[in-house]
This record gives structure tokens, C-alpha cells and sequence, in this order.
């Protein structure tokens, strides 16, 4: 084979190598049950400083990957203000995450439902693309090992916190 | 006496009034439309431009430049804003400075390159072309020697021509 041949086919090669490469990426973004929850780091919705999940190692952390322009959002966000109220405390918190969205809007939302939970703020949405995520609203529960133990794709109901995840979590506070 | 100190004392404080009210006024013109930036934004949710996108989101981003745009705000200004919000993503094209100069740059050396590359290909063609052609002048041919000439007469020799 001459060398013109050679570098004709390496260029080839080289290309498909790119696409496959692309492919693999995409398909295998999405985190699974098991595969420890992402580290970065966000800014409070609220301002003041920034958080990460790693802030959370050693309690249950259940994260919430909203937006205040999602309608399934606003119909799961009083099931998960009781879930806190019931079981927020040291050993547990749910933990919203405002994704792709306007601050103030996130803020209006906070207040619209009184969340009371702590929020922190994914305007670009790269912190719920390392989770995979593929829309909002999607809910994680995080164990104190910083692995995933739960996904929900969709709205949460309050059927489904007390019967998938309410059962994982340490005893109701007093 | 008194009536005009007085009338000019109104004409001096509705002067100042106008002057004072002015800056603001003016801060508060449209500098700008949504039309003008959402054509240079994208619908982070969407990944499209936003003047093609009507998701929620993107409609919720349309209000924010509305609501800029009525402040007054430059479209540079609004895009920063936007940048604060969503981050450079949102931003259809690239800054002009930094790495992200390399998106203008590359493409415009590449099609030099490549126009050069043409060039210099189709005068190599050519050249090869030339010597390929329909051949040099006949002067420049040699002529049949005289044994092709004798096998030529031998071979129409057979035919009854």
C-alpha cells in the first residue's frame, strides 16, 4: 500500500473513529442507580455563596432538578415541601436544583409554593446534564455515600415518595 | 416686581425639572428590540436560535429581553445579562476575542488553504494537461523509418485495394 493510500485510509479511520466516539458519549452520559451523584459545585438561588452535593456526605439527599416555566414542576412541588417538613432535618433533606432558568423566575417560584428546603442554582443546566438528566423535572435520591439509590424521571407524586422513597430514609423527626 | 421674580423663578424650576428628568427618560428608550437579540441567542432548553423556538423556556427568556428592553438596555447589555443567567451557551455566536476568535479565524484560513490547494491543482492538471494533449507539432514527430515503410507496403500488398 503506498503512502497516499495509507494516509487516506488513517483519515478514514480517524473520522469514523470521531463519530463512534460521539455516539458512545451520548448513549452513556446517563447516570445509573449505583454510579456516585455529581460533586460540582452551584450557587445558592438565594445568593450567598455557592454548594455542592459533596456538602451533603453523610446525610440522604433528595435532588430535585426543576425549572419555574415546567407545569409537572408546580404539580410536584407541594408533595416534596411535605416530604421536607416531615423528614428534613440532619440526616435528610430534599434539595432543589433550578435548571436552565431565570434566577428571579426560580426565586418567584420559591416563594409562589413557600419551599423551605435549601435551592441552588443550574443556569447553564450542565450541573442536571452530568446527571443525565433529559428534561425537568427529575428527582434523585442521593444515599450518604454520595450514590444514586433512586431516579425519577417526571413528576413525583406523593404516592411515590412514600412508597419508594420514604422507606430508604432514617426515621421521621419528632 | 414680585409677580415676575416669581413667574421667572417657575420658568427656572421647570427648566431644572426638565433637565433632572431628562437622563431618565432617556435611559428608558428602547435601545434595542427583541427581534435584534433574540436572532443572536439561542433557546439554551431547545438548543436553537431563540427567534425559532417557543418552548416555555424559550418564552420565558423572550419576557426577561422584553423586560431589559424596556429598561432601555443595549443589546450588549442584554446578552451579558443573559450570559449571568445561562452562561456562554447561550450566546449563537461566538465572542470575537480569546479562544473562541479561533471559530472566525480557522474557517477563513481554511478556505484560503483551500483556494490555494485548488489552484495549485488545477495548474498542475494543466501543465500535466499539456503534455498529455493532442501532441506537439507534426515538425517535432519522427517519420516512419524505412523498414516501417517497407512493412507498410507489404501489408497493403495483400489487400486488393
Amino acid at each position: 500500500m503506498s503512502v497516499r493510500s495509507s494516509i487516506v485510509v488513517l483519515a478514514v479511520l480517524a473520522v469514523v473513529g470521531l463519530l463512534v466516539y460521539g455516539l458512545v458519549i451520548k448513549e452513556g452520559s446517563g447516570l445509573e442507580i449505583g454510579d456516585p451523584a455529581p460533586q460540582g459545585a452551584l450557587p445558592r438561588l438565594e445568593g450567598g455563596g455557592t454548594e455542592s452535593l459533596a456538602d451533603y456526605r453523610g446525610s440522604w439527599v433528595l435532588a430535585n432538578i426543576w425549572a419555574s416555566w415546567c407545569e409537572p414542576c408546580r404539580e410536584e412541588a407541594p408533595a416534596l415541601e411535605a416530604l421536607q417538613r416531615v423528614h428534613g432535618g440532619e440526616r435528610f433533606t430534599v434539595l432543589g436544583i433550578d435548571s436552565s432558568d431565570l434566577s428571579d423566575d426560580g426565586r418567584g417560584f420559591v416563594a409562589e409554593y413557600g419551599l423551605s428546603y435549601p435551592q441552588l442554582h443550574d443556569g447553564d443546566g450542565d450541573f442536571a446534564d452530568e446527571f443525565g438528566a433529559t428534561g425537568v423535572p427529575e428527582t434523585y435520591l442521593i444515599d450518604p455515600q454520595g450514590r444514586i439509590r433512586l431516579i425519577a424521571r417526571g413528576a413525583v407524586s406523593t404516592e411515590y415518595l412514600e412508597d419508594e422513597v420514604e422507606p430508604l430514609l432514617p426515621k421521621a423527626k419528632s | 416686581m414680585s409677580r415676575r421674580r416669581t413667574g421667572l423663578r417657575l420658568a427656572l424650576g421647570a427648566l431644572l425639572a426638565l433637565l433632572l428628568l431628562a437622563p431618565a427618560a432617556g435611559a428608558a428608550t428602547p435601545q434595542t428590540s427583541l427581534s435584534e437579540v433574540e436572532g443572536e441567542v439561542m433557546c439554551p432548553v431547545c438548543g436553537t436560535l431563540l427567534e425559532l423556538a417557543e418552548s416555555p423556556q424559550a418564552l420565558s427568556q423572550k419576557d426577561f429581553i422584553k423586560r431589559l428592553v424596556a429598561q432601555g438596555q443595549s443589546k450588549e447589555q442584554i446578552k451579558a445579562a443573559l450570559v449571568a443567567e445561562y452562561g456562554e451557551e447561550v450566546l449563537a455566536l461566538p465572542e470575537d476575542d480569546g479562544f473562541t476568535l479561533s471559530a472566525y479565524v480557522v474557517p477563513i484560513v481554511a478556505f484560503i488553504v483551500a483556494v490555494i490547494a485548488l489552484g495549485f491543482g488545477v495548474w498542475r492538471w494543466r501543465r500535466a494537461g499539456g503534455s498529455a494533449g493532442p501532441g506537439p507539432p507534426a515538425a517535432a514527430t519522427p517519420g516512419p523509418s524505412s523498414e516501417d515503410n517497407r512493412r507498410l507496403d507489404e501489408d497493403l500488398g495483400r489487400y486488393d485495394l
